[in-house]
């Protein structure tokens, strides 16, 4: 590294190019700049407290049910594994992330990745980067790391908070899945994991929508609306019978898709069908995002 | 602060900042500049103390500058290689609007060139060019030897900038805020970061208020952050867009001495600035633009040099030498209180002196002034209120 001690560096004849970095350098630098990104998401304000929210909806469900169980019965009508949370409360955090797939988990993942290139450009921050030169599509593959991980984090983190909050509260013990077969706490615990990486990568996947659109605008509210209304309007049309033709292709159809895990067998069909879409999604806007942002004229 | 038979007159009506820089007291022994190493160099170099002739001395410090080759002052552009920014035919449209109308800019290694115009010239649309920020319509750019945008991440780590005002995370401090740019820098070393944002902070003085949050900066301090920005990394070549918008007298004095600094450690300085009283005094090089255009290029003395010169007679006579003046064919004679002046036209003023002894007009004074570089810079860029949509 050219950079070994501030007094030798400023030694370096003039005219001499920048070296150019090996790969393992490259990696280690790519890396430093994804630290620098996440503890810039992570750390937010905003976004700590959109991930309190998220954190907050499972012990809110989970005392709902524990004070309202004795009267209400279970009469079939909620949302799927309403009526199994009283009696395992594993199904706590199956019931939360079905309940924060339709609206939260979109919203904080909107505002991340809406964020992401609009609030740089917004304030002015993405001409300093590019120009250090932090390198276009170096710098969208960080960010697209870190929506990522943003998505995983609040997917994991609703998990284990639905997961320590349904112990307290209700009985744990071996899970009864969907398709009647028991399996061991722990065997149901990995199936969780699963359930929670499946809707990360759902999340993850209309990040790079968000992404894409990001790179669109100087505006991050408007990008941020722009995700949510995509979104509404996907499970609208999602919920409407007669557009079934269309629905297989809607970005958010395959989001509770999960369930799948939940039986014995897996049916493996419908969850490949749910990754084939959030793949196809990423592929696409991805490349959306960065067709738009190597060329943009950065005018912010 | 009067005339000077070296500057001339033009020093007067400069304004403020001309002004204020001589009589005021230089800020540093007071002000927040009073760090180890600004001083440690301050000592080295004795006379900068003096802010007399700053453009000359910068200049003189950018010839002797050690590795860096200084073309001849008079033919700045004869020779494309050796410039620190080079562009040729560079137009940029935004849609109708013509923002940049061709310009072939050439800075020398190791000058510091003052970019002058009016607000809305094209200024700073030329220097997000040269960072590779936009893309030119046409023509092509060279940042040191290197072309641009195609090589930008081979020759941006060796060009610190600040365009267009600073921009850092509010929630930020400004530690935080250099380590995070730093951080997106490939060819920095992580092991070295801390010490360099330190050294970077330092040099600006800002070290004192390191841990702060960006938002709760004054503007002058968020300015120095931002130049702080540039100087995490020994850089060939500074490029600074407008460094003292928005600054008081103060401010924008400290800015002038660190641009003064960076020169002095052989880094070409381009600088930006709608003030010309501003550029004239760091600056060996200008560049003048207006609606798009570069109007001048050259060295500070030629621009000086295309002035109509003048001469000034001060006398208790004022009518006598009016009519000597008037006799040898001077045009434009015109006297206020004790002082005539005219346009020397092709005389020499020795001889205008003899002239004027020799018909027994006591001459209590002779000056040459120059004519003054705000009027040869509105000459060139308009009176300002003629902006093209």
């Amino acid at each position: 590294m050219s950079t070994a001690d501030p007094v030798a560096v400023a030694e370096v004849p003039a005219g001499q190019a920048a070296p150019v970095p090996g790969p393992l350098v490259a990696g280690l630098a790519w890396l430093r700049l994804l630290r620098s990104e996440l503890a810039l998401v992570l750390r937010r304000r905003r976004n700590l407290a959109l991930l309190a929210v998220l954190a907050a909806v499972p012990p809110l469900l989970g005392l709902v049910l524990r004070f309202s169980s004795s009267s209400s019965g279970g009469n079939g009508t909620g949302p799927a594994f309403l009526n199994q949370v009283t009696g395992n409360g594993v199904f706590l955090a199956f019931l939360a992330l079905v309940v924060e797939s339709t609206l939260l988990l979109p919203l904080a993942v909107a505002v991340v990745a809406g964020d992401a290139i609009a609030g740089e450009a917004n304030r002015g921050t993405l001409r300093c980067l590019l120009t250090v030169p932090a390198g276009r599509t170096r710098l969208l593959g960080v960010k697209l790391a870190a929506i990522t991980a943003f998505c995983v984090t609040a997917s994991l983190l609703v998990s284990v908070m639905a997961v320590a909050v349904g112990a307290i509260l209700f009985p744990v013990g071996p899970v009864t899945l969907l398709s009647g077969t028991t399996v061991p706490l722990a065997a149901g615990l990995l199936r969780l994991l699963l359930v929670a990486l499946y809707l990360a990568a759902a999340m993850a996947s209309l990040g790079t929508i968000g992404l894409a659109i990001s790179a669109f605008t100087e505006h991050p509210v408007g990008a941020i609306a722009a995700i949510l209304v995509l979104t509404l309007a996907s499970e609208v049309a999602d919920s409407v019978s007669q557009l079934g033709a269309i629905h297989p292709y809607l970005p958010t159809h395959w989001w509770l898709s999960f369930d799948a895990l939940l039986r014995v067998p897996v049916t493996w069909p419908e969850l490949g069908h749910g990754l084939l879409s959030f793949a196809v999604y990423a592929a696409i806007f991805t490349s959306v995002a960065w067709a738009r942002f190597t060329t943009a004229d950065i005018t912010a | 602060m009067n005339s000077h038979p070296g500057t001339g007159r033009d020093e007067i009506s400069f304004g403020r900042g001309a002004d204020a820089d001589q009589v005021a007291p230089r800020p540093r022994a007071t002000g927040p500049w009073t760090k180890a190493p600004a001083n440690e160099r301050e000592a080295a170099t004795p006379g900068v103390d003096t802010p007399r002739f700053p453009a000359r001395r910068a200049a003189a410090r950018a010839v002797t500058a050690p590795g860096v080759t200084a073309p001849g002052v008079t033919a700045p552009a004869a020779d494309v290689s050796g410039l620190a920014v080079a562009t040729v035919g560079l137009v940029k449209r935004f849609g109708e609007q013509q923002a940049v109308a061709g310009i072939d800019l050439a800075v020398p290694r190791g000058s510091v060139y003052g970019f002058l115009g009016p607000n809305g010239s094209g200024k700073t649309t030329t220097i997000r060019m040269l960072l590779g920020l936009i893309h030119p319509t046409s023509g092509s750019q060279r940042l040191l030897d290197v072309t641009m945008p195609a090589g930008a991440n081979a020759v941006l780590p060796r060009v610190g900038s600040l365009v267009e005002g600073p921009a850092f995370h509010p929630q930020l401090s400004g530690r935080a805020n250099l380590a995070r740019l730093d951080a997106a820098d490939r060819t920095a070393s992580a092991r070295t970061a801390a010490t360099r944002v330190d050294a970077a902070l330092d040099r600006v003085g800002l070290l004192a208020a390191a841990t702060k949050r960006y938002r709760a900066y004054s503007l002058g301090m968020k300015q120095r952050l931002a130049i702080a920005a540039g100087l995490l990394q020994p850089r060939e070549l500074m490029i600074l867009d407008e460094p003292t918008n928005g600054l008081d007298p103060q401010g924008t004095r400290e800015v002038r001495a660190l641009v003064r600094e960076i020169a002095a450690d052989g880094t070409t300085v381009f600088v930006s600035s709608h003030l010309l009283a501003e550029v004239e005094q760091v600056c060996s090089h200008v560049g003048v633009m207006r609606q798009g255009e570069l109007v001048f290029q050259g060295t500070l003395d030629e621009l000086r040099g295309r002035g109509t010169p003048r001469i000034l007679v001060r006398t208790s006579e004022p009518d006598a030498a009016r009519q000597v003046l008037a006799r040898l064919g001077l045009a434009e004679v015109t006297a206020a209180g004790r002082e005539v002046t005219a346009q020397l036209g092709g005389h020499a003023p020795e001889t205008v002196c003899a002239e004027l002894v020799h018909a027994g007009v006591p001459v209590a004074g002779l000056e040459t002034p120059r004519a003054s570089l705000e009027d040869l810079f509105v000459q060139l860029t308009g009176e300002g209120f003629d902006v093209n949509g």
